[in-house]
C-alpha cells in the first residue's frame, strides 16, 4: 500500500512530492516555462569544486574551499494539499550532472525543452536520460522569428524514437507550459502498460 | 524579484554569516541522507528555544506543517547543503521526521500519475 491512506475522509493521507525534471541547454527557456506554470522558489546549492574548476576558478586564499554556490530555482504546483508537483530545471553544462543525479531518483519523468536553432545543445540531456531509461518527452520552444520545423524533421535530427512524443510550446504561456506536462504524464502512463517498451 | 541594480543591499549584498559557521564548518550531515522532496514533519517532542540556534528554530517552525526539504530551503534561504546539516541534527535530537518520499527509487505508480493527470488538466 503506497499512498497511506488512513481514513474514508481523505484528511489524513500521505504528503506526496512528486518530481519532475525540465532539462535542456543554456538559455532554452527552462526558468520561464517553471514560472509560467508554478509557484517559483529560489534554491541555493553547492557545487563540489573539481579539479577542473579549480584550476579555472581561482581559489588562492580559500584553499580550504571545497564547493561553490549556485543558484537553482524550482517550481512548487499544489494540485491538492497533499499532492504536489515540484519541476526542477536542472543547470544545462555538464559540470552539474552531479546534481542531475539526486535530481532523478524517483522523478516521474522529464521535458528536455529544445530549440530548433540550437537542436545539439539537447543532446546531452537526451542522452542522459535515454541511459538511465527514465521517461522523457521533447518540447520545442516555439521562439519568435524561429523558423518552425516539422516534428518529424526534429526526430530525425535527434535520432528519437517513433513513439517518443515531441510537442510545440511557448514557455511563457501557462497553457502551453500545462499542455507539455500533460504530454509527459500522459507518456509515462502509456509506458507503465507497456512495461517492456522502455527497456532499450 | 530584485531588479539588477549596481549597488547591492540587503540580501542582495551576501549573508552577514558564513553559511557554513552555522554548522559549525559541517558541511556533511549525519544519519541517512534524504532526497530534496523528502518530506519533513516535526515530531511533538518537546524543543528547548534556549538549546537550539535561532536557524535550528526557524527550520523546526517550518517543519510544522509537512514540507519538503526544498522548500525549507527556499524558505529559510540558506544553502542547502546547511539546510541538511541542521535537518539531520533536529532528526537526531528527535525534533523531526523525515520521511523519504514514497516514489523513491522506483517510478511513480499508475494510481498516482493519474491523479496527477487529473490535477494538472484541472488547473
Amino acid at each position: 500500500m503506497d499512498y497511506g491512506v488512513s481514513d474514508a475522509t481523505g484528511g489524513n493521507r500521505q504528503y506526496r512530492a512528486i518530481k519532475i525534471l525540465l532539462a535542456g541547454g543554456f538559455g532554452v527557456g527552462k526558468t520561464t516555462l517553471v514560472g509560467a506554470v508554478s509557484e517559483i522558489r529560489p534554491l541555493r546549492t553547492e557545487e563540489p569544486l573539481t579539479e577542473g574548476s579549480l584550476r579555472t576558478d581561482s581559489t588562492s586564499g580559500v584553499e580550504g574551499k571545497t564547493t561553490t554556490t549556485v543558484a537553482m530555482d524550482f517550481g512548487r504546483i499544489s494540485l491538492r494539499s497533499d499532492l504536489v508537483l515540484y519541476l526542477f530545471g536542472t543547470p544545462g553544462q555538464q559540470r552539474f550532472w552531479f546534481m542531475w543525479d539526486e535530481l532523478a531518483i524517483g522523478a516521474l519523468g522529464a521535458v528536455v525543452l529544445a530549440d530548433t536553432r540550437r537542436l545539439a545543445d539537447s543532446f546531452p540531456a537526451i542522452d542522459y536520460f535515454e541511459r538511465r531509461q527514465i521517461p522523457f518527452i521533447v518540447a520545442l520552444n516555439c521562439f519568435e522569428g524561429a523558423r518552425q520545423y516539422d516534428t518529424e524533421d526534429v526526430r530525425r535530427a535527434l535520432d528519437l524514437e517513433p513513439d517518443m512524443p515531441i510537442i510545440l510550446c511557448d514557455a511563457r504561456s501557462k497553457e502551453s507550459a500545462k499542455e507539455v506536462l500533460i504530454c509527459l504524464v500522459e507518456h509515462v502512463l502509456m509506458a507503465a502498460d507497456q512495461p517492456l517498451s522502455g527497456i532499450a | 524579484m530584485p531588479s539588477n541594480e549596481e549597488r547591492w543591499l540587503d540580501a542582495e549584498a551576501g549573508p552577514v554569516v558564513r553559511p557554513y559557521a552555522l554548522t559549525q564548518g559541517r558541511t556533511r550531515h549525519t544519519g541517512e541522507s534524504f532526497d530534496l522532496v523528502a518530506t519533513v514533519r516535526a515530531t511533538r517532542a518537546f524543543a528547548d528555544p534556549g538549546s537550539l540556534a535561532p536557524e535550528h528554530l526557524s527550520v523546526l517552525q517550518l517543519a510544522r506543517v509537512p514540507t519538503t526539504v526544498a522548500d525549507i530551503a527556499a524558505d529559510v534561504d540558506l544553502p542547502l547543503g546547511v539546510v541538511r546539516v541542521i535537518l539531520a541534527d533536529l532528526r537526531e535530537l528527535g525534533l523531526i521526521v523525515i520521511s523519504v518520499p514514497m516514489v523513491m527509487a522506483e517510478r511513480v505508480d499508475k494510481h498516482t500519475l493519474r491523479e496527477v493527470l487529473n490535477g494538472l488538466r484541472s488547473l
